[in-house]
């Protein structure tokens, strides 16, 4: 290619307003060794065209198939059967749960010695609050002498 | 559609899927993760695909807008793409040093400071060497658009080339 026309094609390209088949001539070009100094520069450019091209999309392509069949069908029966269970868990559950009364549970010597235990707190309990009163007695008197003041 | 009749409708243009998402998304790892989506997803549309008249196109269109969303995502949560195409590797051996060096990869490194838009008119016209009809139907801009954006991209990879050649590289 003449070096005229070279000139006149980087024009073009530069303007957008090549056609494929003249840049492609222009890649050929700056392909070559000995390329003339002042358009050397433009070479990197074209050559690196050339190689991006190159590039390939190396990974293994997996084409994943949708859990189907078998495998779907599987997942909606164990979750079926997981609600099942968990009713009839549930519901079992329950009936073991209802109240009993205190004479199943405990004999009459227990019941009788936590009524005593009971007893003997209630009454201790009342002594205190007694004391309670004197305690009341005292704060009345002692507040008349602080109003008079 | 059969795994096999898939696969020969998609190999022939695999590469230029990955290689506009590499443009786009310049690390190696998420432009190889973008093509695997963009595939799963034709195969997951593989039976409505022999309507398309054009699968080619349709994937590739699929292809860009998939890579902006991603970037908008990650502009949006402040996350920058990392990559590590041409990392700390590189100062390890002297080959690859050398290969940084080289002038290819400084127009490499200048693509990927363009605008967008830019890019991939560029990949697409200069890279993929598509017909500007096909540019259209691909990216959706007006035929004049396409040719402002590839005249100032050719423009600016010349200039900043230029630039790197004066002060000198390295």
């Amino acid at each position: 290619m003449e070096l005229d026309k070279v000139e006149n094609l980087l024009e073009k390209y530069f303007d957008g307003a090549s056609t494929v088949a003249e840049e492609e001539s222009l890649r050929e070009y700056f392909s070559r060794e000995n390329i003339p100094a002042h358009l050397e520069q433009y070479a990197p450019m074209f050559q690196y065209f050339t190689v991006a091209k190159e590039e390939r999309y190396t990974k293994k392509l997996a084409l994943i198939q949708k859990p189907k069949g078998m495998v779907r069908n599987l997942y909606k029966w164990a979750s079926v059967a997981a609600v099942t269970v968990f009713t009839i868990g549930l519901y079992f559950y329950n009936s073991t749960s209802e109240p009993v009364s205190l004479a199943d549970e405990y004999t009459p010597e227990e019941i009788a010695s936590a009524q005593e235990a009971l007893a003997l707190l209630a009454f201790n309990f009342n002594k205190g609050t007694e004391q309670l009163y004197h305690l009341e007695e005292f704060e009345r008197n002692t507040n008349k002498f602080l109003t008079k003041e | 559609m059969k795994q096999a009749e898939f696969l020969n409708v998609v190999m022939p243009f695999k590469d230029k899927l990955y290689r506009l998402a590499k443009r786009l998304l310049v690390s190696n790892e998420e432009a190889e993760d973008a093509t695997q989506e963009i595939l799963l997803k034709l195969w997951s549309k593989k039976k409505s695909m022999e309507s398309y008249n054009n699968v080619e196109a349709f994937a590739m269109t699929m292809t860009k807008n998939f890579c902006l969303d991603r970037l908008k995502s990650k502009q949006a949560s402040n996350l920058k793409l990392v990559h590590s195409n041409y990392g700390d590797e590189g100062s390890s051996s002297l080959q690859k040093q050398v290969e940084a060096r080289d002038s290819l990869s400084w127009v490499e490194k200048i693509m990927d400071e363009l605008p967008e838009q830019q890019k991939m008119v560029l990949q697409l016209r200069d890279v993929e060497q598509y017909e500007y009809e096909e540019i259209e139907e691909l990216l959706g801009m007006k035929p004049t658009a396409i040719r402002v954006a590839l005249s100032r991209a050719r423009k600016t990879v010349r200039e900043k080339l230029i630039q790197k050649h004066s002060y000198g590289i390295g």
